[in-house]
């Protein structure tokens, strides 16, 4: 049974493959289908996989599956092979049965576009890129998922390329991840140079080996590989494209911005464990970024009024935690957080996706409310990832963030408190944008009404001509786009149970892959529960403090009035005094100036260094013929005089 | 006499073709330049060739007599380039021939 | 004279010929006369694509022709031999460049085919001086004597020349002509100038007798060969196109007819590296440290000048050209490691990389349109609507150069920047791959402007005529693409192939 792994990316990659030759003829909603069922093919091969994986023994479930050679070179060879151990299957069962619901809530979602095709084309390419990221045996196979699932992401983020601001948004997310990928480059060249392999598994294998390196060296390619995961995964300083790439399809942002995609780098960091044991250092600069991008990110969430920014935000956040849990050696609960978020967050986008779609392409927080008894299974739902992101027992995001909070008590007090404030910011902005969505009283007429001369904050997402349409009631979305919202939530209330203790352990299943270098806490059960304790009251505060702004202050009577919005920014002010330094105030600093100039500014830096550059040395190149006999003429006299002063030492 | 001497004639009248490539801007002349150049490379190839003379090769003087066959070929063509340029254009400038550029 | 004068004379001693040594350049040099005359002589005109066909049969041949002498050379019992009274080596290496030129010359002749009659230019000239051309290229690879290395040198510059100029009517053909002749001339006086001095310091051109001699002796004043080494450097950094004897590409290659350019980046290139790698990496071996910095300066400066200067041009011509110069500096990464695996690595990277330069330059070829001017960014927008295939295939050709993996771009780049890992030009490296990170913009902007193209352009599109897929031009793009596609899938065979064709140094016999 296990060597039907084969068959995870090989069925994507085949519907990627029919949707090329003859996605156009398909056309809607065909094309979408066969990718829905290409990809839930592949989680039927993954489940057939595990099920394969749990009939071997327990400490011998590394299996790798060998398609074929692929690099000669010498002594040393590259194959184009699957690694499936525990790791790996728990990746790609949740990337597949996610994706899988994405695809099937992206039929109803793309309905309409002229390039529905060209997008299931997209979808499945990334499908294929992700799993071959997560599965592949060695760090190039994994660097060339690497580079797959950038270029889809690339690909859709500017899908709607008419709008400047997603081919700009496009533009950005590709250079920032280029930063990365160079990091990650390096990182394996010199793991070749000093190990000579690049194979993760069995007795040669670099994970074997990663022990026997020097210490700088091992930090080295440590920290390179950090820096490559910090690109994709959005970690300070390269988290700037995550929120621009919110100009793509909300699929896309559920998909690749939220659940898989993004996950990538904690994956990698998991999966080169033993790497990092050996370079302890390496684990402090990971903990400490993973913290401090949590809180940042968070701080910036609260700030934002477009629906899909603050989800944006939160993404990074919560990645900042699970930076945090592979920092601490909580690798268990990196991997647990980063499936739990994967369920709700997914669950966030699609639900913010579907008002999105019911409200006609609105995307400004202000213009919507009341929302709930409209579109009741959005809601409903919605509800759900918000209570599991929030942190509230016993839905999902409790347990893992739980998890983590516990293990960073044991490492580092700090890093706790920053943790624990994080839980109590993600709660404020989290109950803030149900409040505003799906409370309070409807603003989206009015909106509607005025939307032209008032601010246009957000885009309208599909063709303008849409948003110009006539106000109609805001409708629930079709059954293609509820039934995934459904399955979320189910999986976001009930993801706790993978790892509640004696019931069914992902911890048990996933520890062969990390071994001792598991970090065993030791807190007594008394002070896990207080923990667990001042963790709920941040969260209550943080739920009161929305409640308090969001829903009491826009009372019916006055709603969208000028000076009632000016009075909620005045709460927001005052709330900027009650928080104390990472307040509103911070938060508008951070994501406006800092975001707006600083690195971003950075990675139009670099664009401006080499345009600049190739400006200037342009200027060498005049067009006569003269001028160009004198260059090389000069070069030739570099070369004698080089040589000149070599023979005069010498 | 000394080889040195010959290899200072042919330095010389290396320098002196460099210089007409860099400073001239009529084509003929540029052309007449280059071929100076190679008669520079014809001197020190002989002179050098006589230099190894014990040993009986001739290398360098047959090297020159190759020289000599293909600097022919290659002035023929650079005088048919010249030539089309000069049609066109009715100048041989070639700092008029400046299009292409950065 | 009669016959029984004839049979007194004394029989002189000649070298002995071996016919089948040099059998790859006598059916290119033949098939050139054989199409020179039997077009001078014909009455009427040919059918269509006669020549092109003539010239890639010829190309086959040669291979075939060059596939034998792979088997005699890689046969144990026999191995490389030198040939022609020494003057020319047959090993590996020489088979190798036979093919890669002879594949650029096969690919070129097909895109040129429909070109020459769009440009109302039809004719044997470009097939016959592209043969003569090439035969200069192969005649680099198998010298074993720097007179042989200058003489397949010119052979192969001044069939360039007048290709370069063959659009007669063209402003910019002709100054292409021109100034790659001037410069082209000029840098061959330096390369013959520093032949003269290796010449004087050695006291011999062929390759096996410079080797031995310099092994053998130590120069108390090597001031005459050092200025050699640099000089030689000068005129093969040219054919190269390595910084800063740079100038003339990205001004020749715009102008140039456009499958000339891309046989002039695949096969001039190859030529001129085959003859840089023999030269010093094989033959001045022992003087590595003397030319290995020289090296890493020219890699350096090619990689930076190179992507730097692509990513600030609108003309997707001179794109190339600037990014062919960024190849140059990754190639010269192979060949400053100055290790077996190096030269093995920068072969297996001109193999790959003449497949998608060709390929490349295929596609502008036909997106040029008739007068071969449409070449500006603005040409490509929205490419994927009007030629979808076009576009893929132009598409899969610039991530391979991007070296993006699952091409054969991305493993010649691992290879030569392994090669120079391992050698401990880590610098070198780490500047090979931000390179590779800039140059990835360029690659870029001609796709997001193909796939992203602006539909508000709609009116200028209409006005905009079609662009024109001939099929021998689909042919060779087709060719382009599976090589560069199966080589990144499948390469050991690839591999094979440039391990074996590590050049080997042998003395005259």
């Amino acid at each position: 049974m296990l060597s039907a792994v084969w068959l995870i990316p090989a069925l994507p990659l085949a519907g990627f493959l029919i949707l090329l030759a003859a996605g156009r003829k398909l056309g809607e909603p065909a094309a979408g289908w066969l990718a829905t069922a290409m990809v839930t093919g592949s989680f039927v091969a993954g489940l057939v996989t595990f099920a394969g994986l749990l009939g071997e023994d327990e400490h011998h479930r590394q299996f790798v599956f060998t398609v074929f050679e692929w690099l000669p070179s010498g002594s040393f060879s590259v194959d184009v092979g699957f690694l499936v151990d525990p790791l790996s299957m728990a990746m790609v069962l949740f990337v597949t049965g996610v994706g899988a619901l994405i695809h099937l809530y992206s039929i109803g979602y793309m309905h309409g576009d002229p390039r529905f095709h060209t997008f299931f084309l997209y979808l499945n390419l990334f499908a294929f890129s992700m799993l071959m990221l997560v599965l592949g045996d060695n760090l190039l196979i994994t660097f060339l998922g690497w580079e797959g699932v950038g270029a889809c992401s690339y690909l859709l983020v500017s899908f709607w390329f008419e709008r400047n601001s997603a081919a700009v948004a496009g533009k950005k997310a590709f250079v920032t991840n280029r930063v990365g990928d160079w990091g990650f480059m390096v990182a394996i060249f010199l793991t070749f140079a000093s190990l000579g392999t690049l194979t993760y598994a069995g007795e040669e294998g670099f994970l074997e080996n990663a022990g026997a390196l020097p210490e700088a060296t091992a930090l080295g390619i440590a920290l390179l590989l950090f820096v490559g995961a910090a690109g994709k995964s959005a970690q300070l300083p390269l988290y700037v494209w995550l929120p621009d790439a919110m100009e793509g399809p909300t699929p896309v942002s559920a998909l690749i911005h939220a659940a898989t995609m993004v996950t990538a780098g904690v994956y990698l960091m998991a999966r080169v464990n033993p790497l990092l044991d050996a370079a302890p250092a390496a684990l402090t600069v990971i903990s400490v970024m993973g913290a401090a991008t949590a809180l940042f990110a968070a701080t910036c969430a609260v700030a934002q009024r477009d629906i899909k920014k603050v989800l944006a935000y939160s993404t990074v956040s919560q990645l900042g935690y699970m930076f945090l849990a592979i920092g601490v050696g909580a690798y268990v609960a990196a991997i647990f957080h980063m499936i739990t978020h994967a369920f709700f967050k997914a669950l966030l986008f699609l639900g913010a996706g579907s008002v999105i779609h019911g409200l006609h392409d609105e995307q400004d927080m202000r213009r919507m409310g009341g929302l709930r008894k409209l579109m009741p299974i959005t809601a409903g739902t919605f509800i759900v990832g918000w209570l599991a992101i929030a942190g509230i027992p016993p839905f999902s995001g409790f347990w893992s963030k739980d998890e983590i909070l516990a293990a960073a008590w044991d490492s580092n007090r700090l890093l706790w408190l920053v943790g624990v404030i994080t839980a109590l910011l993600t709660a404020y902005y989290m109950s803030r944008q149900v409040f505003l969505v799906f409370f309070g009283p409807p603003r989206w007429q009015e909106a509607h009404a005025g939307a032209t001369s008032e601010e246009a904050l957000a885009e309208p997402e599909h063709e303008p001509a849409a948003a110009q349409a006539a106000p109609a009631t805001p409708h629930e979305s079709p059954p293609t786009m509820t039934v995934p919202l459904v399955v979320l939530a189910v999986l976001a209330a009930g993801g706790g149970l993978l790892n509640l203790p004696g019931v069914l352990t992902l911890e048990h299943f996933l520890e062969p892959v990390f071994e001792d270098r598991l970090h065993e806490l030791d807190i007594p059960a008394g002070i896990l529960l207080s923990l667990a304790a001042v963790t709920g009251v941040g969260v209550v505060i943080g739920i009161l403090a929305a409640r308090a702004i969001y829903l009491r202050s826009t009372q019916p009577a006055d709603r969208f009035e000028p000076e009632l919005l000016r009075r909620a920014w005045g709460f927001d002010q005052a709330l900027a005094g009650f928080f104390g330094g990472p307040g509103r105030a911070f938060a508008n600093f951070t994501s406006r100036v800092l975001d707006g100039r600083g690195i971003d500014g950075a990675v139009n830096g670099i664009a401006t260094l080499v345009r600049g550059g190739g400006s200037r040395l342009r200027l060498t190149q005049t067009g006569y013929v003269r001028n160009y006999a004198l260059f090389m003429g000069g070069g030739a006299v570099l070369l004698l005089a080089f040589f000149l002063l070599r023979t005069g030492v010498a | 006499m000394l080889v040195n001497q010959f290899l200072v004639l042919g330095a010389v009248l290396f320098s002196i073709g460099v210089y007409g490539v860099l400073a001239r801007r009529n084509g003929v002349l540029v052309l007449m330049s280059i071929e100076l150049i190679l008669n520079a490379v014809n001197i020190n190839l002989v002179a050098l060739g006589a230099l190894q003379g014990a040993s009986g090769a001739v290398t360098g003087q047959v090297f020159a007599l190759f020289v000599i066959t293909i600097a022919a070929a290659e002035v023929g063509v650079g005088l048919a380039i010249v030539l089309l340029i000069y049609r066109n254009r009715a100048s041989v400038d070639l700092d008029e021939v400046d299009l292409m550029k950065g | 004279m009669t016959p029984a004068v004839i049979a007194q004379i004394e029989p002189i001693a000649t070298p002995e010929i071996e016919w089948f040594a040099v059998s790859p350049l006598l059916v290119l040099v033949g098939g050139a006369l054989v199409l020179l005359t039997a077009a001078a002589l014909a009455r009427s005109r040919p059918p269509r694509g006669f020549y092109a066909l003539f010239t890639v049969v010829t190309a086959a041949l040669a291979v075939a022709c060059s596939a034998l002498l792979w088997q005699r050379v890689t046969d144990p019992g026999r191995g490389p031999f030198t040939a022609i009274g020494g003057a020319i080596t047959i090993d590996g290496f020489s088979v190798f460049f036979a093919v890669t030129i002879t594949a650029a010359i096969a690919l070129g002749a097909l895109l040129a085919d429909d070109y020459l009659r769009r440009e109302g230019l039809d004719g044997p000239e470009l097939y016959v001086l592209m043969l003569l051309s090439g035969t200069g290229g192969v005649v680099m690879a198998m010298a074993n004597d720097l007179i042989v290395v200058f003489l397949g040198l010119e052979t192969l510059s001044i069939a360039l020349y007048v290709m370069a100029g063959l659009h007669l009517r063209r402003l910019e053909s002709q100054e292409s002509a021109i100034k790659y002749f001037v410069l082209g001339s000029f840098s061959s006086a330096f390369l013959l100038y520093g032949i003269a001095l290796v010449y004087g310091a050695t006291g011999s051109t062929n390759f096996g007798a410079i080797a031995g001699f310099l092994s053998g002796n130590v120069l108390a004043s090597n001031g005459l060969l050092l200025a050699g080494f640099a000089l030689l450097l000068v005129g093969l950094g040219f054919k190269v196109a390595a910084v800063p004897f740079h100038v003339w590409t990205p001004d020749v290659y715009q102008g140039a007819p456009t499958p000339v350019t891309a046989f002039m980046a695949s096969a001039s290139k190859a030529a001129g590296f085959a003859a840089l790698l023999r030269v010093f990496v094989s033959t001045f071996d022992v003087y590595r440290l003397d030319w290995r910095p020289l090296m890493w300066g020219l890699a350096v400066l090619s990689l930076l000048v190179g992507s730097f200067l692509a990513v600030v041009q609108s003309d997707v011509k001179r794109m190339l050209a600037y990014s062919s110069i960024s190849h140059a500096g990754f190639i010269l990464v192979g060949a400053e490691a100055a290790s077996d695996r190096g030269i093995a690595g920068a072969l297996f990277y001109l193999l790959a990389y003449t497949f998608m330069v060709v390929g490349s330059f295929g596609v502008a070829t036909l997106v040029g349109g008739r007068g071969d001017a449409d070449h500006g960014l603005s040409a490509y927008r929205g490419l994927s609507r009007r030629r979808p295939l076009l576009a893929l295939a132009f598409t899969v050709l610039l991530l391979a150069q991007a070296g993006v993996p699952l091409t054969s771009g991305f493993l010649a780049k691992f290879y030569v920047i392994g090669a120079a890992v391992e050698a401990d030009s880590y610098a070198l490296a780490l500047i090979a791959m931000l390179s590779a990170v800039v140059a990835a913009f360029v690659y870029l902007r001609i796709t997001v402007a193909m796939y992203m193209g602006d539909e508000t352009e709609g009116a200028e599109a209409v006005t905009r005529p079609a662009v024109r897929v001939p099929p021998g031009a689909a042919l060779a793009l087709g060719v382009a693409v599976a090589f560069t596609i199966v080589v990144g899938i499948l390469p050991s065979p690839v591999v094979d192939f440039a391990r074996d064709a590590v050049p080997v140094l042998l003395s005259a016999p």
